[in-house]
Order: C-alpha cells, then sequence, then structure tokens
C-alpha cells in the first residue's frame, strides 16, 4: 500500500483538518508535560473506576463529538444552500452525511445519555458505585477507542460513505471498495461492546444496589427509564454485534450474506440493522423522558404526575419497541400482511408515548414553575416532540410511506423526535446535574442564551425540511437544480442550522465562563431537588454517600426535607467503606481493541492477531487478579464529611 | 443490599456467599440473555438464507446423520458432567469437582475436534464459507458456536489452574459456577443447531 | 431455594435430566430420519423437543431459579426467548417476500 493511499489526499478541508489534529495533539502533549499533569492524568482519569468521573469523561467525549458530527452538518447545509453548488463534491458528500448520522446517534447520543447515567443513577439510589466498576471503566474506554478509530477514517484510509444505515449492496466491496466501510463495521463493533457491557452493569446496579427501602416503585422516573434502557440494550445489541460482524465477513473474507450472487440478500442487512436500529431509538430516548419527567417535576415542584402510568408506559416500550422495525423498509414491498401488521404496531407506540406527554402536562398543570435555562430545554421539549411524534405517525402508514420514504419529509421528521427529544434531554440534564458534576453552576443567562438561539434555530432549520420533503427533494442527494424550487426554503434551513452552531458555541463559552467566574453550589441542592443525588455534596465524595439512605417514599430527598429527619450524618454511626481499585487495564485492553480493529481495517492481519493476543493476555491477567478493592476507614469519612460541611 | 448479606448463612452453597459472587451470578445470567439475542440472530440469518444455496451444495448434499450424532452425545454428556462437577463443588469435594470438570473439558476438546473435522471435509467437498449464501450463514453460525466451546475450554483451563492453586474459596466457587453456567448455555445453543440446522437440512 | 440439593449424595437431578434429554435426542432423530412425517409437521415436533431438552438444561442443570435473583433470571430468559422469536419468526416472515 503507497502512502498515498493510506493518508487521505487531494482535498484542502482535510489537510486542514490534517494540521488541527496534529497541533491538537502537540498541544496536549506540552499542557500536560508542562503542568507535570501526566501522573494526574493517569491516576485520576485513564485508572478510575469511579462512576462519576467516567460519566464526565463519557459527557467530554459526547460533546467533542457534537462538535465533529455539528461540522459535518454545517458543511452539507452550506452545500445545499443553493442550487448547483460546487461546495462538496459528491464522494465528500457522501463521506459527511455518512459520519455525521453514525457520529451523532452513536457516539455522541448514546455517550452523553450513558454519561449522564453513570452521573447520576448510583446517587439517585443510594448506591456507592455501580455493580462491576472495573466493567464500567472497559466500557467506557471501549466506546472512546471505538470512536477514535472512527474518527480516523476521515484522515488515513478514508471515511465510509454508504449511509449511517450502510445498506448493501452499496457497502459491499463490489460498490465501496475503500477501506471506510471496513471502519464502519469494525469501530462500531468496538464500542457496541462496551455498550452492551453498559446495559449489564446499569440493569444490575439498579436491580440490586438500591438504598434500603428503595422499592421498584419508588425508584426516580430517570432511573425506571435507565432500568429499561438497559433490557432495550442488552437485547438489541447483539443484533448489531451479528450484523456487523457479518458484514465483516462479507467485506474481509468475501461471505455471501449480503452480496448480489451466490444466494446473497442484501436486504437481510436492512432487516437485521432495523432489529437493533429502531430499539436504538427507545435507548436515546427513553432516558431522555427521564431526565425531563425530573426536571418538569422539580422545577414544578410537584410529584410526578400519574408515576404508575409513566411506568407502565415504559415496560410497554420495552416490547413494542422490537416489534416495529419493518416500518423501516415499508418500501421494500414485503406483502400487506406484513406491512399492516408493523404499521399497526407502529402507531400503536403512539400511544405509551401520549400517556408520558399528558403526564408531563398534568405535573406542570398548577405546579409554581420555576423558569431556569433547564425548565426552558423540557418546556419546548413537549410541543417540539410532539411534532415529530405525529409526523412519525403520518410515516407508520404504509401506503402513505411510499410517499414520504426517503425524502426530507423523514429527515424533518428523524430530527425533530432525535434533537428536540434527545439533544434537548442532554442540555437540559447537563444544566441540571452540571453542578452535581463540577461543583458550580452553569451561567443561566448564557444558558437562556444558547436555549433561544438552539432551540429557534432548530426549528428554522427543520420545519421548513418537511416542506421540502413533500416538494419532491430527496435524501442524500448532494446538489439540485435551479428550477426545482426549493431553493428559498434550503436557504431557510441553513440559516437555522447556523443559529444551532451559534447556540452551540454559547454553551462551550459557557463550560469556560462557568469554570472561572459560576456559581460555586455549597449547599450541594441547588435546585431544591426531590431525589437522592441532590442529598451529596456537590460533588459528592468518593464513596457517595457516608451512611446509605434509608428511603420511606417516591422522591425520597424531598421528603427527608420535609420531614427533617435522614439528612444529618451522625458520627457515630459511620463504619469504614468497602471501595473498589483503580485499574489501567481496561485503558490497556482498548488500546489493543483499538489496534485489532485497526489492523482488520486494512486486512493487516499479523497486527490483528498481535493485538488479540494482548487482548487476551489482560483477561488473563483479570482472571487472576485477586484484588479485593480497599476500605477508606471511619476517620478519613469524618474528615471528608466535616470538610464538606464547612463548605456548606 | 446490607440486609441481604446477612440472610445468608454458611449453609448456603459457598458461590453465593459474597455480595460481589451474587452479583456476578446475576450479571452472567444477564449476559446469557444477550447471548440468547446473538445466537437467535445467527439462527434468524441462517434460516432466512439456507435454502440460497447459489450454485453450490445443498444442506441434503452435506449433513451426515452419523458425524452429528457423535457430535451432539459429545456435548450432551459433557454438559452432564458440568452439573456433576458443580454437584461434587457443592459437597465439598475438591477432589470430585476437579475430577468431572477435566472429564468435561476432553468431552469439549472431542466436539470441538469432531466440527473441526465435519468442517475440514465439508471444504474438502468444495463447499466454502464463500461459496453460497447458506454456507456463509451455516458457517458463520456454527463456528460462532464453536468459537464459544474452544473459548470456554480456555476459560475452563484458567479456572482449574486456579482452583489447584487456591483450592476452594467464595471465589473460585462463584467462577466454577460461572463457567458452568456458560457450558450449559452452550449445550442449549446447540440443542438448536441440532434440530434446525443439521435436522431440518436433513428433512427439507 | 432449590440449592440445598449439597445434602444428597447421588446426582439424581442430573441424571434424571441427561436421560430425558438422550431420550428427545433420540426422538428428534427419530421423528425427523424415520417417522413419515410431513416436513412441517417434523419441524413442529423436532422444534418442540427441542424447547424442552433447552429448559432441562435451565432448570435441572443450570439452576435458574435458585438465590434471590431466581425470579430476575427467569424474567430474564422468558424476555430473551420472546426476543428470540421476534427476531427469528420476524426475519424469516418479512424476508420470505425478497425474491
Amino acid at each position: 500500500m503507497k502512502w498515498s493511499e493510506f493518508f487521505v489526499t487531494g482535498e484542502p478541508l482535510i489537510y486542514a483538518a490534517d494540521v488541527a489534529i496534529v497541533l491538537t495533539i502537540i498541544g496536549i502533549v506540552f499542557v500536560l508535560t508542562y503542568f507535570k499533569k501526566w501522573k494526574w492524568l493517569w491516576d485520576e482519569w485513564l485508572t478510575t473506576v469511579d462512576h462519576k468521573k467516567i460519566g464526565i469523561m463519557y459527557i467530554i467525549c459526547a460533546v467533542l463529538m457534537l462538535f465533529r458530527g455539528g461540522v459535518d452538518a454545517l458543511l452539507m447545509r452550506a452545500q445545499l444552500t443553493a442550487p448547483n453548488m460546487k461546495f462538496l463534491d459528491a464522494q465528500h458528500y457522501n463521506e459527511i452525511f455518512t459520519t455525521h448520522g453514525t457520529i451523532m446517534i452513536l457516539f455522541m447520543a448514546m455517550p452523553f445519555i450513558i454519561g449522564l447515567m453513570n452521573v447520576v443513577v448510583p446517587l439517585q439510589i443510594g448506591a456507592r458505585d455501580v455493580a462491576y466498576p472495573y466493567l464500567n471503566a472497559l466500557s467506557f474506554w471501549l466506546f472512546f477507542f471505538g470512536a477514535m478509530l472512527f474518527n480516523i477514517s476521515f484522515v488515513i484510509g478514508g471515511s465510509p460513505d454508504a449511509g449511517w444505515t450502510a445498506y448493501f449492496p452499496l457497502a459491499s466491496n463490489e460498490f465501496s471498495p475503500g477501506v471506510g466501510n471496513n471502519y464502519y463495521a469494525v469501530a462500531l463493533q468496538i464500542s457496541g461492546i462496551g455498550t452492551l457491557m453498559t446495559g449489564i452493569n446499569f440493569l444490575v446496579t439498579i436491580l440490586k444496589m438500591r438504598a434500603p427501602g428503595m422499592t421498584l416503585m419508588r425508584m426516580p422516573m430517570f432511573t425506571w427509564t435507565v432500568l429499561i434502557t438497559c433490557v432495550i440494550i442488552i437485547f438489541a445489541f447483539p443484533v448489531l454485534t451479528v450484523a456487523l460482524a457479518l458484514m465483516t465477513f462479507d467485506r474481509l473474507f468475501d461471505t455471501q450474506f449480503f452480496t448480489m450472487a451466490n444466494g446473497g440478500m442484501s436486504m437481510l442487512w436492512a432487516n437485521l440493522f432495523w432489529i437493533w436500529g429502531h430499539p436504538e431509538v427507545y435507548i436515546v430516548i427513553l432516558p431522555s423522558f427521564g431526565i425531563f419527567s425530573e426536571i418538569v417535576s422539580t422545577f414544578a415542584r410537584k410529584r410526578l404526575f400519574g408515576y404508575k402510568a409513566m411506568v407502565g408506559s415504559i415496560v410497554g416500550i420495552a416490547f413494542l419497541s422490537f416489534i416495529v422495525w419493518v416500518h423501516h423498509f415499508f418500501t421494500m414491498g414485503a406483502g400487506p400482511a406484513v406491512n399492516s401488521f408493523f404499521s399497526i404496531t407502529t402507531m400503536a407506540i403512539a400511544i405509551p408515548t401520549g400517556v408520558k406527554v399528558f403526564n408531563w402536562l398534568f405535573t406542570l398543570r398548577k405546579g409554581k414553575i420555576r423558569f431556569t435555562t433547564a425548565m426552558l430545554w423540557a418546556l419546548a421539549f413537549i410541543p417540539n416532540f410532539v411534532i415529530g411524534g405525529v409526523t412519525g405517525v403520518m410515516l407508520a402508514m404504509a401506503a402513505a410511506d411510499y410517499q414520504y420514504h426517503n425524502s426530507y419529509f423523514l429527515i424533518a421528521h428523524f430530527h425533530y423526535v432525535l434533537i428536540a427529544g434527545t439533544v434537548f434531554a442532554c442540555f437540559a440534564g447537563l444544566h441540571y446535574w452540571y453542578p452535581k458534576m463540577f461543583g458550580h453552576l452553569l451561567n443561566e443567562r448564557l444558558g437562556k442564551w444558547t436555549f433561544w438561539l438552539f432551540m429557534i434555530g432548530f426549528n428554522v432549520c427543520f420545519f421548513p425540511m418537511y416542506f421540502l420533503g413533500l416538494m419532491g427533494m430527496t435524501r442524500r442527494m448532494y446538489t439540485y437544480s435551479a428550477g426545482l424550487g426549493w431553493t428559498p426554503l434550503n436557504v431557510v434551513a441553513t440559516i437555522g442550522a447556523a443559529l444551532m452552531g451559534i447556540g452551540f458555541i454559547v454553551l462551550c463559552y459557557n463550560i469556560y465562563y462557568s469554570a472561572r467566574y459560576g456559581e460555586r453550589d455549597m449547599t450541594g441542592d441547588p435546585w431544591d431537588g426531590r431525589t437522592l443525588e441532590w442529598a451529596t455534596a456537590s460533588p459528592p465524595a468518593h464513596y457517595n454517600f457516608p451512611i446509605t439512605p434509608e428511603v420511606t417514599d417516591l422522591d425520597a430527598y424531598w421528603v427527608m426535607k420535609k420531614n427533617g429527619n435522614g439528612l444529618e450524618v451522625k458520627e457515630e454511626q459511620l463504619k469504614p467503606i468497602h471501595m473498589p481499585s483503580n485499574s489501567g487495564r481496561p485503558f490497556l485492553i482498548s488500546i489493543a481493541f483499538f489496534f485489532a480493529g485497526f489492523g482488520l481495517v486494512f486486512k493487516w492481519f499479523t497486527l490483528a492477531i498481535i493485538a488479540a493476543i494482548f487482548i487476551i493476555l489482560g483477561l488473563i491477567l483479570r482472571s487472576f487478579d485477586d484484588d479485593d478493592g480497599y476500605y477508606i476507614s471511619v476517620d478519613e469519612i469524618k474528615r471528608t464529611e466535616r470538610l464538606a460541611r464547612k463548605g456548606a | 443490599m446490607a440486609e441481604a448479606a446477612h440472610r445468608y448463612d454458611e449453609t448456603m452453597p459457598l458461590e453465593y456467599r459474597t455480595e460481589e459472587s451474587r452479583l456476578n451470578i446475576l450479571g452472567f445470567w444477564i449476559f446469557l440473555g444477550a447471548e440468547v439475542a446473538l445466537f437467535a440472530t445467527l439462527f434468524a440469518t441462517y434460516l432466512v438464507l439456507f435454502q440460497r444455496t447459489g450454485s453450490g451444495p445443498t444442506a441434503k448434499d452435506l449433513f451426515e446423520v452419523k458425524d452429528v450424532l457423535i457430535e451432539t452425545l459429545l456435548l450432551l454428556t459433557s454438559s452432564f458432567t458440568c452439573g456433576l462437577a458443580i454437584f461434587e463443588m457443592r459437597r465439598n469435594r475438591l477432589s470430585g469437582l476437579l475430577t468431572w470438570l477435566l472429564v468435561t473439558l476432553l468431552l469439549g476438546a472431542g466436539f470441538i475436534t469432531f466440527e473441526i473435522r465435519e468442517f475440514i471435509h465439508y471444504v474438502h467437498e468444495g463447499a466454502t464459507m464463500q461459496t453460497s449464501a447458506f454456507l456463509s450463514s451455516f458457517f458463520v453460525l456454527v463456528g460462532t458456536h464453536g468459537a464459544h466451546v474452544s473459548l470456554g475450554i480456555g476459560w475452563m483451563i484458567l479456572i482449574i489452574i486456579q482452583l489447584l492453586q487456591r483450592g476452594f474459596t467464595p471465589r473460585t466457587a462463584r467462577k466454577v459456577f460461572i463457567v458452568s453456567l456458560y457450558w450449559h448455555f452452550l449445550d442449549v445453543v446447540w440443542i438448536f443447531i441440532f434440530t434446525l440446522v443439521y435436522l431440518t437440512g436433513m428433512v427439507i | 431455594m432449590g440449592a440445598n440439593n449439597h445434602h444428597e449424595s447421588f446426582p439424581w437431578k442430573h441424571v434424571v435430566g441427561f436421560v430425558l434429554s438422550l431420550v428427545l435426542t433420540f426422538a428428534a432423530l427419530w421423528v425427523a430420519l424415520s417417522s413419515g412425517l410431513t416436513a412441517k409437521a417434523i419441524i413442529g415436533v423436532i422444534v418442540i423437543f427441542a424447547i424442552i431438552q433447552a429448559s432441562l438444561q435451565l432448570f435441572m442443570f443450570m439452576h435458574m431459579t435458585e438465590s434471590d435473583s431466581g425470579k430476575i433470571q427467569t424474567i430474564n430468559m422468558a424476555y430473551a426467548f420472546f426476543i428470540a422469536i421476534v427476531v427469528v419468526a420476524g426475519s424469516v416472515w418479512t424476508m420470505s417476500f425478497v425474491l
């Protein structure tokens, strides 16, 4: 292989990216060395098994990926602003919409949600950590190196270009001969394994590590949604694992799963992809519902309306989400019985979702609403998400779908669901739990600027797309001619996208500004919260709770505050706390995964095998490891708690 | 779950005695649920593709009762002996445990040997993974199961070494129990491979 | 609890499970090769045999219902079974329309 094939060449944008990457790496290395932070980085972050730190790392990566995916989006909007634009060529445009979709779903939305899960769930259920802290670190690093592997594709070897759904036969060797789709198959596989382990980890954590007295029906709504999300992850991700493995076999070893000859069936890929892909949508939306439920209830100062109905509807979705996948390819033409069945199940999902919308509205009714930034996101979510949901029901009608399919109508629909649902929830959750993570609040003024810019920009960008879709503009076209009359709406959409970009910049500035000048959270409970995470200091001590709280009701902390008990730490009750030890092995094993993946992408099997040996070695070492963790002494707990209270 | 810790007295099996062990065993069960989904996807792929043989041989041309039956009996018996190993462990008999684990290992190795021979035989008949969609899905489904068995053999060897080094501890007992769950599960998968791949292939 | 069989001196549960598994295996083989039923009937019968045999493994060898997590383990496997049926039957049904 020649160097000119190894590195992507010929595009000024790519050269600029090359330079930026090299400069960033040099910058990071320089800063770490200059401030002597290498040991700190290793001890505090790379080897940590603390769920709070792992959560923060997830969120940092998610924000970086939001940047990357957002730049992709802006490039696409720039290209489509006017007819016959020459800004991007067809190939480059293909690569950009592929990476945009893949990154936003798998490397932005999921890790953002998983990051919030990591930070919040153990605190909400009164636990000291997750069930398997070591595995949690491994999950994160596998996700991280999977994401890195995917991201280097655009400078080394070339990006995948067959869409985020990577449909066959387009994604086969015959039509996509480069290494781009190998990256897709391998990188998603690596981070997918991490996600599966997260699912198992949090399911067991929630089922087995709740504080005494916290029955299932006293769990905070966010924890409930995470529980069901974990169930969906556990049963959906193995399907992706298999689908990607078959794709890898087809591409690397010339098997005939999805080929056009020797009995291969291209549509089987679409089938397997969406058996995972539809539940995946619920993986990112259910925790978002949970976040909004917490925020609406906190800032309306009311108990969540219809808690039981909410739980029931979430559990219902755990079943329904697995029996709707064919609606993604109604146009394959699988006969009236199949299309009718999946059409009905799809529409049925609107019922549990509708139940939730009414629950939020009734929670707001007669509440003493505080319009914080987090609450603004939650309030904006409801109408915007309903627009996405209603157009979803339109798409669910199989006959009508033949008209909407793969048009900008669809694009508008799923962005209304995923942005107004998941992205709004990520921003809401970030503002809401930020003090818990970092000990200071995000600036509310800047936060509201972000909100208005992003929310208005979002509507300006995507609402016209419904009409572009009805006017016949189809998805994934890289340019169009002037006579089609699409230009005005495309210009509007691009303006909206720019507003969203500015909103994101304000958010980043807010993070910087608040770190320097932000209001410190001395109480640990800045919002007058209802659930147990607000009973800890901000940020919480390493062990979360000095004494495991006793739960007597839903909204455990709210009830404690009302009754004025269960809050103070009685020093004579303290006992030594058992904590798991840090380990560098998850990080190192994941690096080995990265190299194994890289080897597979380029069919350098020697590298892949050597890296695989390192992975197995890491697993063997883990098997023989009998580190039982360590105890934090009572004296140390006393010191930490006194310090925290002196702050308060 | 501090309360739960007290509910367990010394009469409980060793593998359930620590909180960590109980969490790990439950987690492994959940993982097996994920494995069900994984194999279900492979079965779905196989069943969709198994009559799409292209110009290659069909299932009826290839499968032979004798080989399959030998593999089935080896694996079924190994699942039984693995159960006996746990039975011995719960009677606190280390030597019995080790003996049955070793028998299980040998039966598993026998199974893998026969499977590899079967695969080589097919390849010699010109039926490779690249020949047709049917054969791709056949080799990947049955091969994934075989890879699981091989992994199980390696894993069991590690645990036998740890048993020899450390004897019965809550930790080693839990590991033996978990590997036994894995091993039985592989037999469950094989039952369906036997039924849906081999027997069905010989009928249709 | 079901975990107290360490008092027994002979592994009855395992032996019974093993014998039943052997019987079911050979029965399935006989149905498939020598019963003369239609292909559809054969597949129906042997799939039922397989499900029974799988349940034997889960309950008699794997002690699925034991420990304080027995209920969770059972629900987990039942749900996994639901997913398996959805994935297999759904894929075969949908893909049967592809030429």
